[in-house]
């Protein structure tokens, strides 16, 4: 009865094995390396990179213990961190020549010293928090200035409409800076301008200018709008950070706000800058516009005329250029959301794109009036744009739901995805300050949490082995496979570690030990109760079951609300803890139900277990009153 | 070796009433201290601006702290932080200064103080990037080192704040429902009273001593949350367990079988626990201290509060054996039983 079938004993053996392949690169230690990374959004890196970098280091007598091809960098490990740094400047002098507008980003790095492959099965170590290993650390600037532009600009494109939709005529309205100016040709048209716009544009303060013969209105933005505008925008761009670096995986990211126009980026883990820039380098903003399609411009994209007026050269990502009109249609505020999708007619890849309210009236309107031309969405990284895609509108879209189509590649339309929600940033950010936390408090904190680990585990090992002989040892080996697995499952999910996150795996162990125990307590008092060995050990699992899966629900609660809900340091903690219940779930029951089967299932005249001394209360008396 | 030997069933719950009565006088004096002394919130959740500061000897804290009052920074903390060698400073948020001339303002002064010029050195990382740290130089000495220096925004801990609440409250709303569905209502409400009387008991004790309630000491609160309904649930389970095999005992009895045929399990389990807690409690270092504390509290009253209080608010409000073995009609009657049929 108690025998495990040959393939319960398959699985625990695998998940021996996978738990040992996972756990072990922790133990590695790193080496230096250099990465090379992307330094524009629109370039992408493929793996004939790895092949330029390793010539570049062979041209100047460099060796790499290896260059590896990873997605989007190329990292070359060198023996030692001399050799490393001249690796680095051989790889910038070679690959930017232009120091000014660099095409990739050459960093210092540290790679685990674990054998290949081991990396090549994934089994990578775990991130160290910022706490244990030091980390990033960004001071962010907002570029204020060009977010009040670009209200600016879009307010004048809605007065635009309003005095087209009144009939009122003007000669020309005009953006300077952050402040727009109408001129009209007689006094009754600006003053029913006036009160129309005061009406309908309630953030702008407009001012009568005559000028010349003129007449002329100007309007800026009232000071609260602009502060609102101001605070909008960094709102949206922690949030568009958030987003970002969640989506690239770097876990208990710090992005706050500091000051009116500064945001701080803290990215644990992540010990070279350049994987950092490459996370928030990439903050670009994202424009609709409509393609010039003039005679004009079509000389002047093939080189042969001016550009005309009103309009501005862009490249497309495939470096063909393209003209494309100044006024701003939609900006990133605008965008809430890009995804890949595909047509339900015809299975082509699609990038789908979500405007919000106001987005999708303005959408509405232009496809109306302009089905049959192309639009352009560009994405400007530090002051540079270049066109993403540049599709042409079949019909009026209303609803403000787009779906971009034709001749694209699936990774295509993800990458193009990709770009433009990351061009949903409200105003450009440019860093400021960076700071590289250092790991020697870090390295003080892992001693401290493992030696908490360890010394805890070795006073619950002595305890149960003491106290229960046998079935404490397979207990301590559970809880072994326990901490063995928790470490396996937190590599493969490359969770971060940080100090809390250790303080819960020793909770965790501290916990799960409880599952034993009560096991182990009901195969004793099975054994009081006259129960033959065999049977002891059977219903004592059996009874255990159902009360180690209450307990752990309840705890599970709580790990999960924390996990909901908290942030930073707490959710390392809370990822650790209900990481740490299931996997002491399977331990504790299964496990070392495995051991007790392998070691006392087999023998059909079993006389006694050695679980410690087992009481027996005095024959005659009732056990219970 | 076993530990626990005993005959007959402890008759705990005639004594529930007095030590229900001592468990609220305990409640009453915690929320008293939370009202009256409040919490020692960390900067993760008031915002400001922490320094950590090594000296090479042990600090002199109160020339430390007369040095940094006199920098006018408003309500200034100093205190030792792990070892009388490491300060830690904390700030108010001051909305117009910035962050890195307040840690330079207060770094160059302390280094005055130890008659030493603060300058800038660079230094060749693990990994050989430079880095360019301020140091404190005595003439061949470095007798105060910057070790690390944080900044909370207001915003972000009034944020920190309402997630806890909400973490809380999703807590007991999960367990409360988990427990009336796997159990009974009146089940659900005495472990919920019994693990809340917990946690007012642990923030009291923080409210009290006055010590620093950070988001790793809530993570704890709530771990020891979960926890210890765990307890409970062990003797409810046990509860129903008894109801069900022994049909002449009253309530009274079952619950007293329940809790003393658990009591060795209670205390080895909370005993393992406790070992790692103290673990980190010796090891971990000043980031864990108050963490292991909490926890430490927690344990200590969880299994109190589980025997003590969780059951008997259960007996209270009255649990009967219908109401556990209702569920199930027909599984727990022995034909054979002289009593078939007879319901107390």
């Amino acid at each position: 009865m108690n025998r495990y079938p040959w393939w319960t004993y398959t699985i625990l053996a695998i998940a021996l094995l996978v738990g040992l392949v996972f756990t072990v690169p922790n133990f590695f230690g790193e080496a230096p390396a250099v990465q090379v990374s992307s330094g524009k959004a629109t370039l992408k890196l493929d793996s004939s990179m790895a092949q330029r970098v390793e010539q570049v280091l062979t041209s100047s007598g460099l060796k790499a213990d290896f260059v590896q091809f990873e997605v989007n960098t190329v990292k070359a490990r060198f023996p030692d961190t001399d050799m490393q740094i001249k690796a680095k400047d051989a790889l910038t002098k070679a690959l930017d020549p232009d120091e000014n507008d660099p095409s990739y980003i050459v960093a210092l790095n540290l790679v685990s010293r674990s054998p290949r492959w081991l990396t090549a099965m994934h089994a990578l170590p775990m991130y160290l928090g910022l706490d244990l290993r030091g980390g990033v650390y960004f001071l962010m600037q907002v570029d204020m200035k060009s977010a009040l532009t670009k209200k600016a600009e879009s307010l004048a494109g809605d007065i635009r409409t309003s005095l087209r939709d009144k009939n009122l005529r003007h000669a020309g309205v005009t953006r300077d800076n952050a402040s727009i100016g109408i001129r009209f040709r007689d006094r009754e048209t600006l003053n029913a301008a006036h009160s129309l716009l005061a009406d309908q544009l309630p953030d702008v303060q407009w001012t009568d200018l005559p000028e010349g013969t003129d007449f002329k209105l100007a309007g800026e933005l009232k000071p609260e709008a602009a502060r609102r505008v101001q605070e909008t925008a960094i709102k949206q761009n922690i949030t568009t950070l958030h987003n970002r670096v969640n989506e690239l995986g770097v876990s208990e990211p710090v992005i706050q706000q500091q000051g009116l126009d500064r945001v701080v980026v803290q990215l644990p883990g992540v010990q070279d800058t350049a994987k950092a820039k490459d996370i928030i380098g990439r903050t670009a903003t994202l424009e609709v516009r409509m393609v010039d399609e003039s005679a004009e411009a079509g000389a002047a994209a093939a080189g042969t005329g001016p550009v005309p007026f009103g309009a501005e050269r862009y490249t497309e990502r495939g470096s063909r250029p393209l003209i494309v009109k100044r006024q701003v249609v939609l900006t990133g505020e605008n965008l809430t959301d890009a995804q890949t999708g595909f047509d339900s007619q015809t299975h082509e890849p699609t990038v789908n794109l979500t405007l919000d309210a106001k987005g999708s009236r303005i959408f509405k309107d232009v496809t109306r009036e302009n089905i049959g031309k192309r639009m352009a969405i560009l994405l400007f990284e530090k002051g540079k744009g270049e066109v993403v895609t540049a599709p042409v509108i079949r019909s009026e879209i209303g609803g403000g739901r787009v779906q971009i189509s034709g001749s694209m590649t699936t990774v295509e339309a993800a990458d193009t995805a990709l770009l433009l929600r990351s061009g949903s940033l409200a105003a450009p950010m440019e860093i400021i300050e960076e700071r590289t936390i250092g790991p020697s408090l870090g390295a003080d904190n892992i001693a401290k949490g493992f030696n908490s680990v360890i010394y805890g585990f070795a006073a619950i090992a002595v305890f149960m082995c003491i106290y229960y002989l046998l079935f404490g040892a397979f207990s301590t080996l559970s809880l072994a496979f326990n901490l063995l697995l928790l470490v396996a499952v937190l590599s493969m999910l490359q969770a971060t570690l940080t100090l809390p996150g250790m303080a819960a795996i020793a909770l965790t162990l501290g916990m799960a030990i409880d599952a034993n125990v009560l096991i182990n307590e009901r195969v004793r008092e099975e054994l009081r109760g006259g129960a033959s060995p065999q049977a002891a050990i059977h219903t004592g699992y059996e009874r255990a079951f159902a009360t180690i899966l209450d307990s752990n629900v309840t705890t599970l609660i709580a790990g999960v609300a924390l996990l909901a809900f908290g942030s930073g340091p707490v959710k390392g903690f809370a990822v650790v803890h209900c990481l740490g219940i299931l996997t002491s779930m399977f331990s504790a029951v299964v496990f070392s139900r495995g051991l007790v089967n392998f070691w006392y299932g087999r023998q059909k005249k079993l006389k006694s277990v050695s679980i410690g001394q087992v009481w027996k209360p005095q024959a005659d008396l009732p056990a219970k009153p | 070796m076993e530990f626990f030997r005993i005959r007959r069933d402890i008759p705990f719950m005639r004594h529930a009433l007095v030590l229900n009565i001592i468990s609220l006088l305990t409640f009453v004096a915690a929320v008293f201290f939370l009202a009256t002394r409040g919490l020692h919130l960390s900067i993760e959740f008031t915002g400001g601006t922490v320094i950590e500061v090594a000296y090479a000897q042990a600090a002199d804290i109160n020339r430390v702290r007369s040095t940094v009052e006199g920098l006018q920074l408003g309500d200034v903390q100093v205190q030792t932080f792990g070892s009388a060698r490491d300060v830690l400073i904390r700030l108010p948020v001051r909305g117009d200064v910035k962050k890195d001339d307040l840690v330079t303002g207060v770094f160059t002064q302390l280094c005055k103080s130890e008659n030493g010029v603060v300058g800038a050195q660079q230094t060749l990382s693990a990994k050989g990037e430079t880095v360019t740290h301020q140091v404190c130089r005595a003439g061949s000495q470095e007798p105060v080192i910057l070790q690390r220096s944080e900044f909370v925004g207001p915003q972000v801990g009034k944020e920190l704040a309402q997630d806890g609440a909400k973490a809380l409250a999703f807590v007991i709303a999960g367990i409360m429902l988990y427990l009336a569905f796997r159990f009974e209502w009146k089940f659900s409400i005495a472990a919920i009273v019994a693990n809340l009387h917990d946690v007012i008991i642990i923030l009291g004790f923080f409210a009290f001593f006055q010590w620093e309630f950070s988001l790793t000491v809530l993570a704890a609160v709530l771990a020891v949350l979960g926890y210890s309904v765990n307890e409970s649930v062990v003797i409810f389970d046990r509860i129903r367990e008894a109801f069900r095999r022994y049909r002449k005992m009253d309530t009274r009895q079952v619950i007293d079988h329940a809790i003393t045929s658990t009591m060795s399990r209670t205390i080895i389990t909370h005993g393992c626990t406790q070992m790692m807690v103290l673990s980190m409690l010796v090891f971990g270092g000043p980031t864990l201290h108050y963490f292991a504390v909490a926890l430490t509290i927690g344990i200590l009253f969880g299994i109190y509060s589980s025997v003590f209080v969780a059951a008997a608010i259960a007996m209270w409000l009255g649990v009967k054996r219908e109401d556990l073995t209702r569920t199930t009609p027909g599984k727990g009657i022995d034909p054979d039983d002289p009593n078939a049929g007879a319901v107390v």
